[in-house]
């Protein structure tokens, strides 16, 4: 979908989240916890909302909110944020978007 | 002497005419068969059945009547009634009677007899009538006690039940807590029963890990014996996870636990920075004492990042975890003013509900990918020997619990 590649390319990092949902709250307390400041696009409040959401299981994710973005290819959702981080290789993955 | 016989409802009537007038013997029927009453307004119909007992000089259609109205408690009704009714015995004079011939004498018997006999006759209908009352109220009374009675064994019967199934738990004493929802929750009642022979198959992998390091055994088996144990924690979280569907109350709030281990319980378990804690033997906390091969120079920098890890996912998730709260909190005490009914804030809430679920489940991934990782960086002799002081961990705090249970037993 034209909307979601737009978003995902033109910042590093994009959570697609609701406003109404906590667990998308927790992923981004966990970036700003790295120190990046993720994009986050609320669905909710977005009209094409519905489409955005059909497009993000179209790509492969499950939840399909919250849906990260790093770099413009999907990571996936809370459970494979939290495995990349334990495994180490979510800090890499931000390098490059962390503030100086 | 005439005699007559008439069965007139409850009773035999037996009717004696001699020279003193009339005397009147009745002996009661074993039949609790009564004499339908009728309404008043259709008198006329049963006129002929009231005709014959008034023949025979037994005011039956009175008593019927002072019953009845005593069932409708209204005397006005009775009186109004029993003058309707001797009206029309009075106009039916030549109605044919039931089964007995009467002549002449019926008339003066009429007369003579009247007025003392009405009261007798009253008076004793309402005591038959309290006394069917009275046994319709013992008749209700008794079918209530019986189905309290069954009410109550099938209350003792769950109750035994629980307690056996709580048996099956190491916690034993504090496991029947207040709330228990076993009895109710089917899919509660199979995990309780599913976690009670975890803990039993624990026990016995924490002995043979035990026993294999004692005995130094090679790498291979001690391998085997890990495996066998990290497969048994994978089991406990896809049982957690079944279980958070039926009642996620139930292991958020870590009821499955006992009650020295609820102490420490984050989100229906230990928290991750802590099981890393205990398997890995942190210089800071080091729980089991010098037991553990010493780890390398990579191997604690490859640990304390993972602890770092830990700590973030825990802290983010917590802090979801408290904006769920709050949400919940606002969504329900919505619209306090305006009265009537709450369902759209019920509503609301419940899909809120169902989020912690997956916070659950999320909180349940961080420990089995801490778990994972942990294996990774460890040898397996390391490895066994943090499973070992895992498993002894949880032990000793399940005897903790068992101990205090007891001292509160004994002080009470």
């Amino acid at each position: 979908m034209d909307k979601v590649t737009r978003l995902i390319s033109e910042k590093g990092i994009v959570i697609f989240s609701k406003s109404s949902c906590c667990m998308c709250y927790a992923v981004n307390i966990l970036f700003k916890e790295l120190g990046v400041k993720p994009l986050v696009h609320e669905i909710d409040q977005d009209p094409e909302g519905r489409e955005i959401e059909k497009a993000l299981v179209r790509l492969g994710c499950n939840a399909p909110i919250p849906a990260v973005f790093i770099g413009g290819t999907l990571v996936g959702s809370t459970n494979e944020v939290m495995s990349l981080h334990l495994k180490g290789s979510l800090t890499p993955l931000l390098q490059p978007y962390k503030a100086p | 002497m005439l005699g007559l016989c008439l069965v007139s409802g409850k009773a035999l009537w037996l009717l004696w005419f001699d020279n003193k007038g009339l005397e009147r013997k009745h002996f009661p029927l074993p039949s609790s068969s009564v004499i339908p009453l009728c309404c008043p307004k259709n008198m006329n119909s049963s006129s002929a059945q009231f005709v014959t007992s008034r023949r025979m000089g037994v005011y039956d259609p009175i008593q019927q009547m002072s019953m009845w109205g005593e069932n409708f408690k209204s005397n006005n009704n009775l009186n109004s009634s029993a003058s309707l009714i001797v009206e029309d015995v009075k106009l039916d004079s030549q109605s044919e009677v039931a089964s007995h011939g009467i002549s002449g004498p019926s008339n003066q018997y009429d007369q003579e007899a009247t007025k003392p006999v009405d009261k007798t006759q009253r008076r004793l209908a309402q005591n038959r009538e309290a006394a069917r009352k009275s046994r319709l109220r013992k008749k209700a009374y008794v079918q209530q006690l019986e189905t309290s009675r069954l009410k109550l064994n099938q209350l003792e019967h769950e109750l035994e039940c629980a307690r056996h199934q709580s048996s099956y738990m190491v916690g034993g004493l504090d496991a029947i807590h207040p709330g228990f929802p076993g009895a109710v929750n089917p899919g509660i009642t199979t995990f309780e029963i599913e976690y009670g022979n975890w803990v039993e198959e624990q026990n016995r992998q924490i002995r043979a890990l035990r026993n294999a390091l004692n005995a130094d055994v090679p790498d291979m088996k001690l391998r085997i014996l890990v495996e066998n144990c990290r497969h048994h924690y994978i089991e406990l979280f896809r049982m957690k996870e079944t279980a958070a569907k039926a009642d996620v109350f139930y292991v958020s709030s870590g009821m499955w636990k006992t009650s020295a281990e609820r102490f420490f319980s984050w989100i229906g378990g230990i928290r991750p920075s802590e099981l890393l804690k205990v398997t890995c033997g942190s210089s800071q906390i080091n729980v089991l004492g010098p037991q553990l091969s010493p780890m390398t120079e990579e191997q604690s920098v490859q640990v304390g990042y993972l602890q770092d890890a830990c700590l973030q996912a825990e802290d983010a998730l917590w802090q979801g975890m408290e904006r769920l709260q709050q949400t919940l909190a606002e969504t329900v005490a919505a619209s306090q003013l305006i009265e009537g009914s709450y369902i759209p804030q019920m509503a609301a809430a419940m899909k809120k509900l169902e989020n912690l679920v997956e916070f659950v489940n999320e909180a349940d991934h961080i420990r089995e990918e801490a778990l994972d990782q942990m294996f990774r960086i460890l040898t397996i002799r390391q490895a066994a020997r943090g499973l070992l002081a895992l498993g002894e961990y949880f032990q000793r705090f399940r005897d903790l619990s068992k101990l205090w249970a007891a001292r509160s037993h004994e002080q009470a």
